[in-house]
């Protein structure tokens, strides 16, 4: 499969802003790895959110193998994980309700990820942020799957939950096939997760 | 030099209600030993759940009413009790908290600064402390909402210092910042140091706090298990106990080898080496009793084998 968007255009709605976005192109395939590494301010997330649809360009189009993105029905193919996990679970659910919230978790990736049984009965604000980004991995994990943007994921993990959830994603990005944007600051770290990291004029030329 | 913070065996636990009437003691910090000097970066490193924010609140004296603190907390060579504390913080001894939700949102930022004190003597020192970090006086009439994220963390920090603190508490000072930007706001610290202030420096990013700091505290499961000079994190031989090691060796830049398993919390807690469940390199006498925190070269470790392990 390929991920694509052409000549994307977007601004903020604010009178007088400038777009963050102008005819902006971008392509990802299966089994790719990109890492993109921009100081912040650039619209590194604006363009991760409009990859997965969550926000809509103000011009152009997102395509996924040439069908615009809208297009499809259920559970999204291109999900987003947030550098803020806090902000992408519902603080009023237990976590069992946020994990499952399209459906059965397989088992597997649970432990894959560590992720204890004991966590899913509490709320958001009890877990810590390194806890809950590894219970929006496995809500984003699921069969229909393709494309995984990863937005400064494991800034809030220590160093070996680093090492950990990324060698974990790594392997499920090998066994499905998927395509990755990796997103991050740390060179270092990019260098480990997608062999090479291309700077932000490169992403959209 | 006395050291400005020494803690020595100090544990905090908290006691909660079970089913009915039954009480469960939780542990949150076991045994936490280290000093921070004056003049210097002591960097504790932890992962969540480790027990650092318990020791920054523990040095103010703002642990919640259902926990206990046991074991020596001295500050400047004298008990630090929570009334002492309590005179002290704002004062001698701050808090840099983690970001701009911490900061009233219906107060102006310089009445928050002076905190309720007038006069153009406290005026003027307001003014000053802005003008360190960058800010003009037309900070002074704006809102915590009018604030970038930036902004207000160098607000957070000339409110702390404005009274030249002699030991600064920052707990998580950076997340959300970009590197750049968290470099900045390092230096500052590393100023306050320079000046001679005792600055800890509490954080889950080793690797940030290797940038400013002189001395490193690592934490495991509540435990302190190295102390450890800054240049011991250069290569994976200055470090003697096996998780320093492999916090060493999970770097991006080191190999980003991983360490299965997760670390210990509450009540779950191993019999003797909290951390011998994941240590390559465990023996049979690792599972027993107490392990001691012997000295080693520069540091301290908790560890029967210290410096030995290193397996890769």
């Amino acid at each position: 499969m390929i991920l694509e968007a052409r000549d994307l255009t977007f601004r903020y709605p604010r009178r007088g802003s400038p777009p963050i976005l102008e005819g902006a192109g971008f392509s990802l395939r299966s089994g790719e790895r990109l890492g993109l590494s921009a100081p912040s301010g650039l619209g590194k997330t604006t363009l991760c959110k409009l990859l997965a649809g969550l926000e809509a360009p103000e011009r152009g189009q997102i395509l996924l193998d040439g069908i615009p993105l809208s297009r499809y029905r259920g559970f999204c193919p291109v999900q987003l994980l947030w550098q803020h996990p806090d902000a992408a679970v519902d603080p009023l659910l237990r976590l069992r309700a946020t994990l499952e919230e399209a459906g059965p978790v397989d088992p597997a990736v649970l432990e894959g990820l560590g992720i204890r049984e004991s966590w899913l009965e509490r709320y958001p604000a009890e877990l810590s942020g390194g806890e809950l980004q590894r219970i929006c991995i496995a809500r984003a994990l699921r069969p229909g799957l393709r494309f995984l943007l990863c937005d400064e994921i494991s800034a809030m993990l220590d160093l070996i939950g680093q090492a950990q959830i990324w060698q974990f994603l790594l392997d499920q990005a090998q066994a499905r096939g998927l395509g990755l944007l990796v997103v991050s600051h740390d060179d270092a770290l990019l260098e480990q997760v997608c062999g090479r990291a291309i700077g932000w004029d490169a992403l959209m030329s | 030099m006395t050291p400005i913070l020494t803690a020595e065996s100090l544990s905090v636990s908290f006691t909660r209600y079970g089913r009915g009437l039954s009480r469960v003691e939780l542990p949150g910090i076991r045994d936490l030993s280290l000093t921070a000097d004056p003049g210097q970066v002591t960097a504790v490193v932890g992962s969540s759940g480790s027990g650092k924010s318990l020791l920054a609140h523990a040095v103010l004296g703002i642990l919640p009413r259902n926990s206990r603190m046991e074991g020596t907390l001295l500050y400047d060579g004298a008990p630090l009790s929570p009334r002492r504390a309590a005179a002290l913080r704002g004062r001698e001894i701050v808090l840099v908290p983690q970001g701009a939700g911490c900061l009233d949102p219906m107060m102006q930022v310089g009445p928050q600064i002076r905190r309720g004190r007038r006069g153009p003597e406290v005026r003027t020192q307001c003014r000053q402390a802005l003008e360190r970090y960058g800010l003009g006086p037309e900070t002074e009439t704006l809102y915590p909402f009018q604030l970038s994220g930036g902004m207000a963390r160098r607000v957070l920090i000339a409110s702390a210092v404005m009274e030249g603190p002699r030991l600064v508490v920052a707990d998580e000072p950076t997340p959300g910042l970009d590197a750049r930007a968290a470099g900045r706001l390092l230096s500052h610290f590393r100023e306050l140091a320079d000046q001679g202030a005792g600055v800890l420096f509490i954080t889950h990013d080793l690797e940030l706090a290797l940038t400013v700091a002189h001395k490193v505290v690592v934490l495991y499961a509540g435990q302190t298990v190295e102390e450890v000079p800054a240049e011991g994190f250069r290569t994976e031989k200055g470090l003697a106990h096996p998780y320093s090691q492999a916090l060493w060796r999970a770097m991006p830049r080191n190999g980003f080898q991983v360490l299965p398993g997760l670390q210990p919390e509450g009540l779950d807690l191993p019999e003797g080496c909290a951390f011998a469940p994941r240590c390559p390199g465990r023996r049979p006498e690792c599972g027993r009793g107490q392990i001691p925190y012997i000295e080693t070269d520069g540091g301290r470790a908790r560890c029967l084998f210290p410096g030995e392990v290193s397996v890769s």
